[in-house]
């Protein structure tokens, strides 16, 4: 480099693209090193777990939906989940497999959303999905029609594909009839090809930077490749129930930020499509196993931009189950099981597209939520994606300041990250002082 | 509201930006789920600005400029401002941008805190005390209700403004709608507290369909027919919720104080039956 450097240099994102929500990165070096990370979260806070405070119970599906509107059934399951072991309700097994299908629809939706529209791009140097089908019309158009068929079926269950309305405690307000999902059956299956076209379309492409070493938190289920049962698990030998969550599992406070960081034991891990494969590989059915192995990557995938592989083996393995549902399908005896509500407290940790999504609800003798708390899979990954930077930044300081910067975006949408639903959970709080009151946002401690 | 067809310079393509406040980017995405109309649009449209979907950000102005979510921090007011002044349409889409959306139920919350407060220093507040619609700020040229919008909504609102056609979406109950569906009435038959009968139509009578209650989503309707403006009659659905229903007041309350409870007719139906929630044991 001619001249002398600057000693000091900051590279900025104002504004970080095609992820869910609005954010910034900044980053400071000096005399080549990297003195700070910060992944600035400047998405308003929305004040959920606040409000649901004195609604009730039942109100609780349809609220929550409103945290994240790419992936609200997670809300909706995780939710539903939590509150049900507090009525003692028992869920029938057609009901519990009706909801892994509405999931699937989710995974599908949003997966294919993010692999073609917003990550894809990166690999083949478009900046959007829409600039990218100038080049590749019928890439693109594979992968809008892949996103359809999951949102078809998200519509067939829920009414509507964004904030699906049926779903209640104790199942379904209504359920489909065999008829309505058979209309859907060979489009399924079509897309079920697509998405293992999908598969060996990512895995082809080129994953460079350093590799991390990740710990890796998913539920981990030993019947099958979970979604809404199971026990919280890591690599490195964390195995606890959803009730452990909150002795294991710490949120702070960033001043950079308006999401907390959540930690595991005080330090950062990878909650997503990345650590629910590795965890469950050997739950995948053999569509979907078979499919990876072809693909000659092995596990684990020790970068974050392998995680388009990981989640275009989530769509072919829910297309998968989605189809081979559909042709067994007949209605559960009845939508829902009836409910009575009691007080009590209950958890629960769900499969969110993007990661582990934690629920605790206190719940009154007159059915009104007291207390909600809601832990989103991308406040679990924000420190994450700070070290996986931290990492990632040594490598490439000798490139122009923008490089880095494109460099440093394209590392945090390969987390899928999903700001909206980040930031939903402070509390708007009144600090008083003898000279002056001060109001500051922060999260409430029950 | 709407204002009169404006044509866009000859021969080039409108230039659409998508801008976001404080929402859950349901609306946005109720666009990218166009899956078959989306790359038509880029076709005829400029999309010059919709960070969600693309790094190719355009300073404006824009011809038409779709707006997400609600007002809840100060800054946001003054960007509100620079958006309104670089576009021609501004385009509200969705509950949060035309109602506040649900984050507006700290607007009955926080009023509260805030009279508790004695010496309150704005200058440290991060988030405002209230959740507002962008058209309590800014003149708004047409607005997109639901939460989330319909796509079929959006895009013959799209379709209307290219073609130099002023955009008109239907105001009136979600009643004709479930009816022409020959759905059975969740509120007659089965007794569910349903805001079908004060709610917009545009959903498509989902709710009905998925033999559920209306919760209200795509905000109050126009009133009766002879009316056409006036409000919806909550009073009389509140009255029957409660008479013939057996709802409580406070769930009363509740029914109005949802997802567009800070709209007008909705805020003041659920301010009547506080008076009547004092007096009232809750249980």
């Amino acid at each position: 480099m001619p001249g002398n450097p600057p000693k000091t240099r900051t590279i900025k994102v104002d504004m970080l693209t095609r992820v869910e929500g609005e954010g910034a990165l900044h980053v400071t070096v000096r005399n080549q090193q990297v003195e700070d990370v910060q992944l600035r979260i400047f998405e308003p806070p929305r004040f959920f777990e606040e409000f649901l405070r004195g609604r009730h119970a039942r109100e609780v599906p349809d609220f929550v939906a409103r945290i994240c509107g790419i992936c609200p059934v997670a809300y909706q399951m995780s939710a539903v989940h939590a509150l049900e072991p507090i009525f003692q309700v028992g869920i029938p097994d057609a009901i519990r497999r009706l909801r892994r299908l509405l999931y699937c629809a989710e995974w599908i939706e949003s997966h294919a959303l993010h692999m073609y529209l917003l990550h894809a791009p990166d690999f083949l140097g478009y900046e959007s999905g829409m600039d990218m089908a100038r080049h590749h019309p019928d890439l693109v158009k594979r992968g809008l029609r892949i996103k359809k068929a999951g949102n078809a079926l998200l519509a067939c269950l829920g009414g509507r594909s964004v904030h699906p309305v049926s779903v209640t405690l104790g199942g379904f307000s209504r359920v489909p009839l065999p008829r309505e999902l058979q209309a859907l059956a060979d489009e399924l299956r079509w897309a079920r090809d697509a998405a293992l076209e999908t598969l060996r379309w990512v895995a082809g492409f080129d994953f460079p930077g350093p590799e991390q070493d990740y710990t890796f938190v998913a539920l981990q289920s030993s019947v099958e490749y979970p979604m809404n049962e199971g026990l919280i698990a890591s690599n490195r030998g964390l195995s606890i129930p959803a009730s452990a969550f909150e002795e294991r599992f710490h949120e702070r406070q960033v001043p950079h930020s308006h999401a907390l960081q959540c930690t595991l034991d005080g330090a950062s891990y990878l909650a997503g499509p990345l650590a629910r494969l590795h965890l469950n590989v050997d739950r995948l059915p053999p569509l979907a196993k078979q499919a990876l192995d072809a693909t000659g990557l092995r596990l684990p995938f020790r970068r974050a931009s392998l995680s388009i592989v990981a989640r275009a083996v989530e769509v072919v393995f829910a297309l998968d189950e989605a189809v081979r549902f559909i042709e067994a399908y007949t209605p559960p005896s009845m939508p829902a099981v009836p409910v009575t509500i009691k007080e009590g407290v209950g958890m629960a940790a769900t499969e969110a597209p993007r990661g582990l999504l934690y629920h605790r609800y206190l719940v009154g003798h007159d059915g009104t939520i007291r207390e909600a708390k809601i832990v989103p899979p991308t406040s679990q990954n924000q420190l994450r994606i700070e070290d996986d930077l931290r990492t990632y930044l040594p490598h490439v300081l000798h490139l122009p300041t923008s490089k880095i910067a494109q460099g440093c975006e394209r590392l945090i949408r390969s987390y899928d990250p999903c700001i909206s639903c980040a930031t939903h959970f402070l509390k708007l709080h009144l600090h008083r002082s003898e000279s002056s009151a001060l109001v500051r946002t922060h999260r409430h401690y029950p | 509201m709407a204002r009169p067809a404006r044509s866009f310079r000859q021969g080039t393509k409108p230039r659409l930006a998508v801008m976001k406040f404080a929402s859950c980017d349901g609306c946005q995405l109720s666009i990218l789920n166009m899956e078959d109309e989306l790359l038509s649009l880029g076709t005829v449209l400029d999309i010059a600005y919709f960070p969600e979907a693309s790094s190719r950000r355009l300073a404006g102005p824009y011809d038409i400029t779709f707006v997400e979510g609600s007002i809840s921090m100060p800054e946001d007011v003054q960007r509100l401002a620079d958006i309104r002044q670089r576009t021609t349409w501004l385009i509200t889409i969705g509950a949060c941008a035309t109602a506040g959306g649900i984050q507006a139920l700290r607007n009955w919350a926080d009023a509260e805190e805030w009279k508790r407060a004695i010496y309150p220093h704005p200058d440290y507040i991060r988030s405002l005390s209230t959740s507002t619609p962008i058209s309590e700020h800014v003149k708004v040229d047409f607005e997109v209700w639901g939460c989330p919008i319909d796509k079929r909504q959006l895009l013959r609102v799209l379709t209307d403004i290219i073609g130099g056609v002023r955009p008109r979406l239907p105001h009136h109950s979600v009643c004709l709608e479930c009816k022409r569906q020959r759905q059975v009435c969740v509120l007659v038959a089965k007794g569910e507290p349903c805001l079908g009968p004060v709610t917009q139509t545009g959903c498509g009578a989902i709710c009905p369909g998925m033999a559920r209650a209306c919760y209200g989503c795509f905000g109050p309707a126009e009133g009766p027919v002879a009316a056409p403006g006036a409000p919806p009659n909550t009073h009389a659905l509140a009255q029957q919720f409660h008479r013939s229903l057996g709802l409580i007041p406070v769930e009363v309350i509740r029914r109005f104080r949802g997802i567009n409870g800070y709209l007008q007719p909705f805020r003041e139906e659920s301010h009547a039956w506080e008076s009547t929630e004092d007096t009232h044991n809750q249980g």
